[in-house]
């Protein structure tokens, strides 16, 4: 019953962290463009009156979502209503259940027990992450298919090629890090990278599989749909691609499952490649240097240290998506698809075949 | 627990259900996810099978039934792209000239 | 998998399967395979076949279904306005369902005499067993997979660019 319960908290806490962080991101993106962009951004509404500076945090965090929630929830004449409305749950739910694989801590000791900070432990572990980012593709294409609209129907068409093809090189860079550490459990690959390498280097992912980082930021974005690979929603060809014949809370939906995906990127790269929770030097009793000293710490200390460090990580790398959307151009379609199949494809079968070799001729 | 007749029981329906869209249905892509159906029915009682059995076999059949399923399903969808390109059709009674 | 497990997956499926071949629209008939697949997965699952489960979902649910789907919104197919059935396939449906029956009942008949299940090797349907086994006793078909795979792409990319 009480594992039951740890269980219940533990995936409930996840779904809410992602969905506050998804909120948080919606600001640092309105926002961090403008910064960008050099204009001033959202600053309509405010609560203290003219200030002479507005962070945008009323606007985009309370009046946003009150007026999108508000809006007409609209269905075209000819759509498919049932599908038009389960388009962006379908797109939605199976991204927040991927984050129950994702360890953002070591363990918690409370009261003599050892709750590992990870909802599920689940023997296939990253194949399961796979499995759930390659359903979200439905809602997209559903939701193009639904709105009975031309430019809804070609964003859904893109979408549905654009993810099925990344998720190749996706798949293949996560199987480059699954060589490199032997194991699929993420909470194993994150205890993994503690190690040191010559007692200085942390052994994170990034020093075993640089490549592999690149293919997957890569194809993280592309699958995230968002710029330089946003074609399916292209608003100067596409109006906005699957979601045009969307309004309310359904496109809140569409927009949040955005969102989340880039975090599920980012915790994922955080996870595989920069350590997760870990950092340097701290194990489970404190800091230990390599130049000799100690820094002992209680156990509840060094636990929260660690998840700061997670949640930091993946909000620096949330961060880093944000600001290659708002820097870098849109490809072609027929260079988005060349360079998934003729670049990305083959360098991460390059990276996979040389991280065997390397380790059949080293263990 | 369940005997494992159960299961290949299930299994049986579900082959026959895939077997009456392939007789019943005319369009061909229906046709097609049909024999998906059929294919995943024999699926399930080969895994079922490995479950009784405690041996891995059954489990890597229904592996290679999955590749070959992916690359039947690669090939028969280029040719029902082709097959509509020319005659605007996806009906299987409409499809019976052997050339076009 | 204990009864109630098995017939809160069995009944649901046998009904989704049935939508998929009844449903007048293809993309509806296309969902409810995905669905179908996605059920099957969940009880493979209960079957102690967690890779085979996994790749289930990827491979068919996330790849091949989404084929499907893109084709069929490619075609722009709408929902098939007049069945045309033929009698000669009605007549042996009828035959076939019958053998079938006749089949299934002598399963049943025979089931009480089945042998228990023989128990579970240690770590059974995880991935490093499926990958130990494929690796070695099946090499070869392996290979020959891969190999069937590769003709797969290159009849698919020489078809659709006739």
């Amino acid at each position: 019953m009480i594992d039951f319960l740890i269980t219940f908290s533990l995936t409930l806490l996840m779904v809410l962290m992602v969905l506050n962080l998804g909120g948080l991101l919606l600001w640092v993106e309105r926002k961090g463009s403008a910064v960008l962009q050099d204009r001033i951004g959202a600053n309509r509404a405010a609560v203290f009156g003219k200030l002479p500076f507005n962070l945008g945090i009323v606007n985009t965090l309370v009046a946003d979502p009150i007026k999108l929630f508000t809006k007409e929830d609209f269905v075209p004449p000819g759509a498919d209503k049932l599908l038009h409305t389960l388009a962006p749950a379908i797109g939605l739910v199976p991204l927040l259940v991927t984050f129950i694989v994702i360890p953002f801590g070591d363990v918690l000791i409370i009261g003599g027990r050892e709750i590992t900070l990870q909802a599920a432990n689940l023997n296939i572990g990253i194949l399961y992450v796979l499995a759930m980012v390659s359903l979200s593709v439905y809602g997209v294409v559903l939701g193009g298919w639904a709105s009975n609209n031309r430019w809804a129907l070609l964003g859904g068409i893109r979408g549905s090629a654009q993810m099925i093809s990344y998720e190749i090189p996706l798949g293949l860079a996560l199987i480059g890090v699954v060589l490199a550490f032997g194991s699929l459990d993420l909470q194993e690959i994150t205890r993994a990278q503690g190690a040191l390498i010559g007692g200085w280097i942390p052994a994170w992912g990034i020093v075993y599989q640089p490549v592999a980082f690149l293919i997957f930021l890569a194809a993280g974005i592309a699958e995230s749909k968002r710029i330089p690979f946003d074609l399916p929603e292209a608003e100067s060809e596409l109006i906005s691609g699957y979601f045009t014949e969307y309004s309310g809370a359904k496109q809140a939906m569409f927009m949040l499952g955005d969102f989340v995906e880039a975090i599920i990127v980012a915790g994922l790269i955080t996870t595989l490649f920069f350590g997760g929770w870990q950092i340097p030097f701290l194990l489970r009793d404190g800091f230990h240097f390599p130049w000799g000293g100690t820094l002992a710490l209680p156990s509840l200390l060094v636990t929260l240290l660690q998840v700061g460090a997670f949640t930091l990580k993946v909000l620096f790398f949330c961060w880093l998506q944000i600001m290659i959307r708002w820097t870098l151009p849109r490809f072609r379609y027929d260079q988005l698809i060349s360079l998934g199949w003729k670049i990305l494809l083959p360098l991460a079968l390059a990276n996979v075949m040389l991280t065997a070799l390397i380790i059949l001729l080293f263990e | 627990m369940v005997p494992i007749s159960y299961h290949l029981i299930l299994s049986g329906i579900l082959f026959t259900i895939g077997v009456t869209g392939v007789l019943l249905r005319r369009n061909i892509i229906i046709i097609f996810m049909a024999i998906e159906l059929m294919l995943n029915a024999v699926n399930l009682s080969f895994v079922a099978l490995a479950r009784h059995f405690g041996n891995m076999d059954g489990q890597i059949i229904v592996f290679f039934v999955m590749s070959v399923a992916a690359a039947e399903v690669a090939v028969g969808l280029a040719i029902i792209l082709l097959v509509f390109r020319g005659r605007e059709t996806v009906n299987a009674d409409e499809l019976n000239l052997m050339r076009w | 998998m204990d009864f109630v497990t098995f017939f809160a997956l069995a009944i649901p499926l046998v009904v989704i399967a049935i939508m998929v071949i009844a449903h007048p629209s293809p993309v509806y008939s296309a969902l409810f395979l995905v669905l179908t697949l996605f059920l099957l997965a969940v009880y493979f699952l209960f079957l102690d076949a967690h890779m085979v489960a996994a790749l289930q979902i990827i491979v068919y649910a996330g790849a091949i279904m989404v084929l499907f789907l893109f084709v069929i919104m490619l075609l722009n197919l709408q929902s098939d306005t007049q069945p045309t059935p033929r009698h000669g396939l009605g007549r042996a449906a009828i035959i076939g369902g019958v053998i079938l029956v006749a089949e299934l009942g002598l399963l049943l008949q025979r089931s009480s005499s089945e042998q228990a299940e023989s128990a579970l090797p240690e770590n059974f349907g995880t991935v490093e067993a499926l990958g130990s086994q494929l690796f070695t006793t099946y090499l070869l078909p392996f290979e020959i997979t891969g190999i069937l795979l590769l003709v797969a792409v290159v009849g698919a990319v020489v078809l659709a660019k006739r």
